[in-house]
């Protein structure tokens, strides 16, 4: 059976050979053009006078357009229609697009657009979080709050109680391909879009809005991107709506990349949290109450941060039983790009948070944080333990059954298998033996130091706004056995395509061969969601399941009319149709069929069940299921200039029954990279006027092929999902990026020891934070 | 500018090209050649690798950076032309797509072409080789996988073509003037040119002294694609391979201003292993094939690394204008920030290092380990006689607005014991001779505080202690 087979990416023939088409690739008609957006040079302000004359003279230029030259309002935001495709006049952030040139050649306008005199009338940018504070610049009325029980009452009356803050960075997104679409004026006023987006539904939205036309004269196609991690949720709009509005004005083809400079100045980033704690625990370290109060910078508009907000507010808890909890979230409006989506949604900040909690109880108590940890975990359930029931199993009765742990957003806890995962993975990384050697390597060596630390995962899988569970998918059978495959999801590199052509190739009893891929198209598919949130292979594997047993059962019904059996005997296995005694080609089949008129063409629908959450509460159950991973990573400092590296890391991962192990595999070890990158190496600065320094990869350092562990052990955990999910599997593309913070909590455990006091390690743990750390160990601080 | 070149072996010979279009512009947009990618056009994330091959070899070098002028003569091969002619795949392919080597696939081409390079040249420390080869998706580990997996495989015949192609005694691109010193008319500026040796540069830059000197690219590239400006009067040093020599007699090695860093590299592990430690470290396998010794030190930068190797080892900068040369001590270079001395239509030949017992320790410190310019690179040659300090030569990168002595940390040290006390009596003595400035890299407190303990780092070293990170194993 395809499922669970271990291929290789569908595409992975092309991208080896440079014949995988982005959106930069595909051949454009004579006359393409090609734009560029001139860029606010301050951070906050007016706009007093712009004089474009400069750049409509440079050589190549076509036109350049302001917002006012647009017919219509061109906005680009997800949430609040508050980001204009170009300034109104007022400038919000350093970098933010103030007009639009449009040009011969990409360098062409990208040199033009550099030639505009643009006079401000400066204002003080609002930057930090201290400054939002003081102005009291924020998104929604006030702090949200999410409380269970009474958490300074619990907190009060413990035995012991910590209490600190994190700083924690954002974090560029670094897609290797930049922002890039392509615009097509068609007949009539249609536009044709051909976008590297997570998103083509929101991009034909924007686009329609911004043309002033019904959402069914926009098509948008988008058949890979080069990379997205969030970065390509909300922010691909801009290049398209850009693109779309040129091609419609000038009647020409209009192509738009970003440059990477332009890029990493305009579009949003993993939002930067600072998160305060305090929590009270017995002698054992078992937390009676926590209290946080996370503060999170959103940028200039809105865009998604009250659910990226909400998110870190619902992994405050992580893999630990709260019994009192309050959770205090301000959403702050600054001067900086807008912070936008990045693979765990504000989930990672969060969960550093209470981990942070964790590791903290551990050194108070001068006890092992592995064994903190595991007291604090959720109980494990009593039904059905680490793996799931038998997907026939009937319906359990649960009136009987113990009442379950919940989470402080009241949500109960069914599936908690960390127990388990945590002591297999103890024992297949050696982690004690390998903790005692930390420790005598660090009592025999005075200038290199080592730490090792264990974290666990538990990441809710569902989009906290309910109604964007649902997808939809087409499928064709053409009379030749072959198989047109389309769902509303994305490829992004993480092999969803591959995953659902396995799934429509197991339905039908082919290889994967016989399916087809097919470009993301709105006009295949409707209404669809970004791919986003770890949903893709859940939601559009159910959809395609969906699509491809309504025309199995047509197949099947008409084969048993025709050979005088019953639709329950036929049988799709093998690339044949087998019924009773005959059997057919699944081409013959299909042939079949069409010559006795039987459609072999179906959509398919899918929404998650079981899910209600009152986000305003904090109250429900917003997530339909819980991923989870368990990381052990050892690392080594250097005391006389915080340099540090990984040597190993050891990782077991909950992705369900994997519908590809080869491709969650990858998501697993690419996921934790680029979340130890996160709190280590990459590091986002601002200068004092809100101009971005770390503006390209000379500046802004993701982790090389060396920053991955030397000894580098992944595995995953084989059960069944618990829930009915596609053939049980589970969502696997964001959980494993927090198994980077084994990387910082080790980090932080090397830096213990060489004090007596707590590091109070802030991320990025660059050298220069890790030897700031050092200092304040070493002075006592 | 008339170009020669070979493209996936077929010639191509181009009439008045743009001398500062890059490589990757012009596949990508004249050729219709999209595999091999933009992923930053300055030289840092490798998707735009591609294959040079010269009669010194083939390498990697990035396009994004690469002006066409710079092909002239070498054969280039694409990621479209490391499958074979029959569409077979490399080995390096094959085994990507075995060991699940691409995720988005974006930056692939560029890894292999990279892989296929070192596949080429035999090369297996794929971390070095692969440094300069960004991935967002993968963490590396099935690359790295993949790049094993293929270590033994034969090279494909069609891998070997351009080697051969380019020293068959009977084929030859077809050849077009390099143009020499001549002005297209009275008022316009010198053509481009491609001196072929040293001494017509020396003519050409005395006469022409606005000229711009191009060798590797790796700095002029990004004035092209990122500071979008235009370059004056071009001058391609590729082929002037008087300058690329590496002379050695018994008290100096004697170094070619065009000698790439790749061979900086292997010269140094011979001579100063610490100091070839760090040229690995510096910029990337295709950074490294490009960037040349004279360009990273003419350009005055403060954060270029050879520089405080070069003066802590007492390097002589020999400097030549028309038939004039002079030779100064390395750090007398650099005046002050922005500024050399170095006269108008002057330009760098070679340098020279006196042959002495290697003590050198070159210690570079950045936010990431490959690839990354210095916060601060600290080099020491300190030597000691009978327990105590004779001679001390300290400089570094990333401490001041020029590559700069520590003046007054040698002076504290000279006649000391070679004990922890003399080095914490420097103390000081640093702020005296750094005043290190505040960035996006790091800031001055840590700059001092760091350059300070690389003396410790040093002195623990030479006792032996264990003091480097990329040493230990878990």
């Amino acid at each position: 059976m395809t499922v669970s087979a271990p291929l290789p990416h569908d595409a992975a023939a092309l991208h080896v050979t440079g014949r995988a088409r982005y959106v930069d690739d595909i051949p454009t008609p004579a006359g393409t053009l090609h734009l560029a957006f001139g860029l606010a040079r301050i951070a906050r302000g007016r706009i007093t006078a712009m004089d474009l004359a400069p750049v409509c003279a440079a050589p190549g230029v076509v036109a350049v357009l302001a917002a006012s030259d647009l017919a219509r309002d061109a906005d680009t935001s997800p949430s609040a229609h508050d980001e204009p495709l170009l300034s109104d006049g007022s400038v919000h952030f350093h970098g933010q697009p103030i007009f639009l040139v449009i040009a011969t050649s990409h360098l062409l306008a990208r040199r033009a657009a550099r030639m505009a005199e643009v006079s401000y009338a400066e204002q003080t940018p609002i930057l930090s979080i201290e400054e939002a504070l003081a102005a009291d610049a924020r998104f929604e009325e006030g702090p949200r709050v999410y409380a269970k029980g009474d958490a300074a009452a619990a907190i009060a009356g413990a035995a012991h109680r910590v209490e600190g803050q994190i700083e924690i960075g954002g974090q560029e997104h670094f897609y290797l391909e930049g922002q890039a679409a392509l615009a097509l004026p068609q007949e009539d006023g249609d536009m044709v879009v051909h976008a590297s987006t997570q998103h083509p539904s929101e991009v034909q939205h924007k686009v329609a809005h911004a043309l002033g036309r019904p959402m069914h004269a926009v098509r948008v196609e988008t058949r890979r991107m080069g990379g997205a991690f969030g970065g390509k949720e909300s922010q691909a709009n801009a290049p398209a709506i850009a693109c779309a509005v040129a091609a419609d004005i000038l009647g020409r083809p209009c192509k738009m990349r970003y440059d990477r400079d332009d890029d990493m100045a305009i579009t949003g980033k993993r939002h930067d949290f600072r998160i305060t704690y305090r929590a009270g625990f017995d002698a054992d370290g078992r937390i009676s109450g926590v209290e946080f109060v996370q503060y999170t910078r959103c940028g200039w508009s809105q865009d998604l941060s009250l659910p990226v907000a909400d998110r870190a507010m619902l992994h405050a808890d992580n893999a630990y039983h709260l019994p009192a909890a309050r959770i205090e979230s301000h959403r702050l409006r600054t001067n900086t790009a807008s912070a936008t989506a990045f693979r765990g949604f504000g989930g990672p900040q969060g969960m550093l948070g209470i981990e942070r909690v964790l590791d903290h109880i551990a050194h108070d108590l001068g006890a092992d944080p592995l064994v903190i940890r595991q007291r604090n975990f959720y109980a494990a359930n009593e039904r059905g333990g680490p793996s799931a029931p038998r997907p026939s199993a009937p319906p359990e009765d649960i009136s009987s059954k113990k009442k379950l742990q919940t989470t402080p957003y009241g949500q109960e806890v069914e599936d908690f298998i960390l127990h388990k995962m945590t002591d297999a993975l103890v024992t297949s990384s050696e982690y004690h033996a390998r903790r005692a050697e930390v420790a005598r390597w660090n009592a025999a060596n005075p200038v290199l130091k080592k730490g090792i630390a264990l974290t666990p995962v538990k990441f809710g899988i569902s989009f906290t706004l309910t109604h964007l569970n649902q997808a939809g998918a087409l499928v064709h059978v053409y009379q030749d056995g072959s198989v047109h495959l389309n769902h509303g999801g994305t490829e992004m590199g993480q092999g969803l395509f591959q995953k659902v052509a396995q799934v429509a190739a197991a339905r039908f009893g082919l290889e994967t061969g016989a399916i087809r891929i097919t470009a993301t198209d709105t006009a295949k598919v409707p209404n669809t969601s970004a791919t986003a949130a770890s949903s893709g292979s859940d939601l559009n594997g159910m959809a395609v399941k969906a699509a491809c047993d309504a025309i199995r059962e047509r197949m099947a019904n008409f084969l048993a009319e025709y050979f005088q059996g019953t639709p329950g005997d036929v049988i799709f296995a093998g690339g044949q149709v087998r019924i009773g005694a005959h059997v057919l080609s699944f081409a013959e089949a299909a042939k079949l069929a069409y010559e006795h008129r039987i459609s072999l063409s179906s959509t398919g629908f899918y929404k998650t069940p079981k899910l209600a959450w009152d986000r305003i509460k904090g109250a429900g159950r917003p997530f339909f299921y819980f991923a989870y991973g368990v990381a052990v990573t050892e690392v080594v400092i250097d005391r006389l200039t915080g340099e540090n590296r990984i040597l190993r890391a050891d990782i077991l991962h909950d992705a369900g029954a994997s519908l590809n192990p080869a491709l969650d595999i990858g998501q697993v070890e690419g996921g934790y990279v680029q979340g130890a990158g996160w709190l280590t190496t990459e590091e986002l600065v601002w200068d004092k006027s809100g101009r971005l320094s770390t503006h390209a990869p000379s500046t802004y350092k993701i982790p090389a092929a060396g920053d991955r562990p030397d000894i580098f052990n992944v595995a995953l955990w084989d059960a069944q999902n618990r829930e009915d999910t596609i053939y049980r599997s589970k969502a696997v593309g964001e959980p494993p990026f927090m198994l980077g913070i084994s990387a910082f909590l080790a980090l932080s455990d090397a830096i213990a020891a060489c004090g007596d006091g707590y590091p109070a390690l802030d991320a990025p743990a660059t050298a220069e934070q890790v030897f700031a750390a050092l200092q304040r160990q070493e002075n006592g601080v | 500018m008339n170009i020669t070149f070979l493209l996936n072996g077929e010639t191509v010979a181009l009439q008045d090209a743009a001398p500062t279009q890059t490589l990757l512009d012009w596949l990508r947009e004249a050729r219709g050649l999209t595999g091999t990618k933009e992923g930053c056009n300055e030289g840092d994330c490798g998707a735009c690798t591609v294959l040079v091959t010269d009669k010194n070899g083939s390498r990697a070098l990035n396009a994004c950076i690469l002006f066409l002028p710079q092909l002239h003569g070498r054969a280039l091969r694409t990621v479209e032309g490391i499958s074979g002619p029959d569409g077979a795949l490399h080995p390096v392919q094959s085994a990507m797509i075995e060991h699940h080597g691409s995720q988005c696939g974006f930056c692939t081409p560029g890894f292999i072409a990279s892989m296929a390079a070192a596949h080429l040249n035999g090369e297996t420390d794929h971390d070095r080789t692969l440094a300069g080869n960004l991935c967002r998706c993968t963490g590396y580990a099935p690359i790295i996988r993949a790049a094993k997996a293929a270590e033994h495989a034969p090279v494909p015949g069609w891998m070997m073509q351009d080697r051969q192609m380019l020293n068959d005694p009977n084929f030859f691109l077809p050849e077009i003037s390099s143009g020499g010193a001549k002005g297209r008319g009275a008022d316009s500026p010198p053509a481009p040119v491609r001196p072929k040796t040293s001494d017509e540069l020396a003519r050409h830059y005395a006469q022409n002294p606005d000229a711009t000197l191009i060798a590797g690219a790796t700095d002029i590239g990004l004035w092209v694609t990122k500071s979008l400006r235009d370059i004056a009067q071009p001058v391609f040093l590729a082929d002037c391979t008087d300058l690329q020599q590496i002379a050695i007699n018994k008290d100096h090695i004697r170094i070619g201003a065009g000698v790439n860093m790749a061979r900086m590299y292997d010269l140094m592990r011979e001579h100063h292993p610490s100091y070839a430690a760090m040229i690995r470290r510096y910029g990337s396998e295709q950074v490294r094939n490009a960037a040349t010794l004279g360009g990273n030190i003419a350009n005055g930068s403060p954060i270029g690394d050879n520089p405080p190797a070069l003066i802590a080892l007492g390097a002589r900068l020999h400097l030549r204008h028309a038939d004039t040369r002079r030779d100064i001590p390395l750090e007398a270079f650099f005046i002050e920030y922005g500024k050399q001395d170095r006269a108008p239509g002057e330009f760098v030949e070679t340098v020279s290092i006196p042959r002495a017992r290697d003590r050198l320790r070159a210690y570079k410190l950045s936010k990431r380990f490959d690839q990354d310019i210095s916060a601060v690179c600290g080099c020491f040659n300190i030597t000691v006689e009978n327990g105590k300090i004779a001679r001390a030569r300290i400089a570094f990168g990333g401490m001041a607005g020029i590559p700069k002595r520590a003046t007054h940390v040698e002076t504290a040290l000279i006649g000391q014991d070679w004990n922890e006390a003399s080095i914490k009596a420097t103390t000081p003595a640093w702020a005296q001779d750094y005043q290190p400035l505040s960035d996006m890299r790091a800031s001055g407190e840590y700059r001092l505080n760091a350059a300070r303990n690389m003396l410790m780092r040093y002195f623990l070293e030479d006792n032996g202690a264990e003091v480097d990170v990329q040493g230990v194993m878990a």
